[in-house]
């Protein structure tokens, strides 16, 4: 490591300063500001607020409605993450075996990724259409009349999978440049010590992708908690009813749509919390056990 | 342990080079051959078609009595050993060592008993339980040959094994693997570039050059009696001197001097009547003074341009031709004319210096001028 010298004791923290900003104004300011209106109860015409203390939390942990959308975002988030991570492994496995380095294919699969949430949302949205979507005709080929945005389950699965859909190419990528870094002369090795190819794959190639594995499964979890927001107001067509939603959906809708400030910021306090225990606890028991080569 | 015999085995890359072409030999059971050429001459191909990590393009490779054109690496019953070790980062060196026999249903106890056999014979038994990335390049190399004799396979591979190693720990572990095959008894193929350790470990040689067998025996003969000049540059370091020559009048000159017996180099006519390719070892040339040249004998006189000691002896660095001025002797090609002489440790020669030195007749080797391939005696 070079070590810089700077003239001025001052300079470093001025070169640094733009970038302390950026995290201070769009990341600590806003949850500063979150957790101190996470105390008030604000008054809905904007006369003031007065301090709760922890009532807000009280009220949000003791909802019914509350505890059932966490119950289904711990559901969703499990199911996507598990679903993309899976999926996208053996399509990479498969794409690995034929690929010798054709770069510009896998920039080319990045491509998805560019694609906005609600942009992917409207197209899944598409597929599950119940006039046009061809997804709901192949559905009704098997008896199920599926009716997203209807129907609770039918709804939850349209989310689950176009998230899934969303989110494979972006862990396809990952996954293929992790298989392909994988040194050649070690899956000979392997090849020569084991018969089954299944087995190789658990044995050699699953651990040596174990890093990128570790740094997608905290992406994917975080994409599916956050990131699916655009995908799940254009699902339930920006009319919640009784449809499933997640807890950062139900924050923008406490909070904007219903002008309960205080209780919203309560729930945004509770997610950072989640995030924060997910996080630690991800790096403290799977870090551990994952090589980095 | 087994036979390996290769029937006219080619290779031919999808780009379509053709790596190796129409190779057949036969190794003989506990036989150590080594593959040996410059860089490119395909012979890890081969090596890894043996092994069955590439697939053959055509022809025939039998292990034992059984070919194994269509079998899977891992049961041809063979270990290869890595250049660089390709050993699992993510398993301890026991685990490293365990897990081809894991794979193969070897019972736990056995392989308890083999892989801590392995390691007392290779002195790796204090670090069963590291990871490789906790170990030096020795060490690694050690485990790697661990590796493959755990499995106590038919035949040992070794591409290029110990080229990732330090000059000092090569040659340590050059006689260690030659002691371990030789007390083992295992057939092995070991393919290198250095031809040092080629001849150090063959039992033969196979001298490959552009995908083909160039010349196959034990290293001496090979280095005796090399069938063509680019063997003759490749086995022996410094290489053998290798001397266009022209004959005229029953004797052999340089290509440039015009007078029949030449005034800087005159040899015998091991061309039949035609110019030939002269070839002289440095260390068969003596000095006139003390050996006189006889009829057969080669004669040459050269201008000193460096001397590089080696410690037990030194390298006369010369060119063709006495001092051009005073002797009006013609060296027009200076660079063509270049000569390797070994002298004793102790000779004091300045640069510029003329000398005179002969070699013997049973010394000189010819070799055809266009083919490049040996003119028999
Ligand atoms: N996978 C490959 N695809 C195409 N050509 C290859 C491949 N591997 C090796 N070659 C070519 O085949 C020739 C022999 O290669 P190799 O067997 O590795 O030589 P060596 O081990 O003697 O250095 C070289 O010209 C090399 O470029
Ligand atoms: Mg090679």
């Amino acid at each position: 490591m070079k070590r810089a010298q700077f003239s001025s004791p001052l300079l470093p923290y001025f070169l640094l300063a733009p970038q302390l900003a950026i995290i201070f104004i769009f990341f600590y300011w806003p949850s500063a500001q979150a957790i101190q209106s996470s105390f008030y109860i604000e008054d809905p015409f904007g006369f003031g607020a007065t301090f709760v203390g922890l009532e807000n939390y009280t009220t949000v942990l003791g909802s019914s409605e509350y505890l059932r959308i966490a119950q289904f975002t711990l559901v969703f988030t499990l199911i996507v993450t598990f679903l993309s991570l899976s999926i996208a492994l053996v399509l990479a496995v498969k794409a690995d075996a034929v690929l010798t380095g054709a770069s510009t294919y896998r920039s080319l699969l990045m491509w998805v990724y560019a694609i906005a949430p609600p942009v992917a949302g409207l197209m899944g949205i598409m597929f599950f259409d119940q006039h046009i979507g061809p997804l709901v005709d192949l559905a009704a080929l098997f008896g199920w009349d599926m009716r997203v945005g209807v129907n609770y389950y039918d709804t939850a699965f349209a989310m689950v999978v176009i998230a899934v859909w969303k989110q494979i190419p972006y862990n396809f990528i990952f996954f293929l440049s992790g298989l392909q870094a994988i040194p050649k002369h070690l899956r000979e090795a392997a090849a020569i010590d084991c018969r089954s190819e299944l087995r190789r794959f658990w044995t050699v190639t699953l651990p040596m992708l174990a890093p990128t594995a570790f740094f997608l499964l905290i992406i994917n979890m975080t994409y599916a908690l956050f990131d699916t927001f655009g995908i799940i107001d254009v699902v339930t067509r920006n009319e919640p009813a009784n449809n499933p939603l997640t807890l950062v959906y139900k924050v923008y809708l406490d909070g904007f749509r219903s002008n309960d400030l205080g209780g919203s910021s309560a729930q945004s306090v509770i997610l950072m919390i989640v995030v924060l225990v997910l996080t630690m606890a991800q790096f403290r028991f799977i870090e551990r056990r994952v090589h980095y080569g | 342990m087994a036979t390996i015999s290769l029937e006219e085995v080619r290779k031919i890359y999808a780009g379509g080079v053709e790596a190796v072409k129409s190779v057949s030999m036969d190794i003989a059971d506990g036989e150590f051959i080594v593959l040996v050429g410059p860089s490119g001459c395909g012979k890890s191909t081969l090596l890894r078609m043996i092994a069955g990590l590439e697939e053959i393009s055509s022809g025939t490779i039998s292990i034992g009595d059984r070919v194994v054109n269509r079998i899977d690496p891992a049961d041809r019953d063979i270990a290869m050993v890595f250049q660089n070790y390709a050993l699992y980062p993510h398993m301890s060196v026991y685990n490293n060592l365990a897990y081809g026999l894991r794979n193969r249903g070897v019972p736990k106890d056995e392989i308890d008993r083999r892989v801590k056999e392995a390691a007392r014979i290779l002195e790796i038994g204090a670090f069963l339980e590291r990871k490789p990335k906790a170990l030096s390049g020795g060490q690694r190399q050690r485990v790697a040959m661990g590796r493959a004799i755990v499995r106590e396979p038919a035949a040992f591979l070794f591409d290029e094994p110990l080229s990732n190693l330090d000059a000092k720990l090569r040659v340590q572990m050059r006689v260690e693997i030659k002691r371990l095959q030789k007390s083992l008894g295992t057939t092995s193929v070991y393919v290198t570039h250095d031809q040092l350790e080629a001849m150090t470990l063959a039992d033969r040689l196979v001298v490959l050059n552009g995908g083909a067998i160039e010349q196959i025996g034990d290293p001496i003969s090979v280095y005796e009696q090399p069938a063509s000049t680019f063997v003759a540059s490749f086995i022996g370091s410094p290489a053998m001197n290798l001397i266009p020559v022209s004959v005229r009048d029953g004797r052999a000159t340089l290509d440039s001097e015009t007078a029949a017996g030449g005034s800087s180099l005159s040899g015998p006519d091991l061309g039949n009547g035609t110019g030939y390719t002269l070839g002289v070892r440095p260390e068969h040339f003596v000095p006139a003074s003390e050996r006189p040249a006889g009829p057969g004998d080669l004669s040459l006189t050269v201008t000193t341009t460096v001397l590089e000691p080696v410690g037990a002896e030194s390298y006369l660095y010369a060119s063709i031709g006495g001092d051009s001025g005073a002797t009006g002797a013609t060296v027009t090609n200076s660079s063509a004319a270049h000569v390797v002489i070994r002298v004793p440790a102790a000779a004091r020669h300045q640069p510029g210096e003329v000398l005179s030195f002969t070699a013997t007749a049973d010394r000189l080797h010819a070799f055809d001028k266009t083919t490049g391939k040996r003119i028999p005696r």
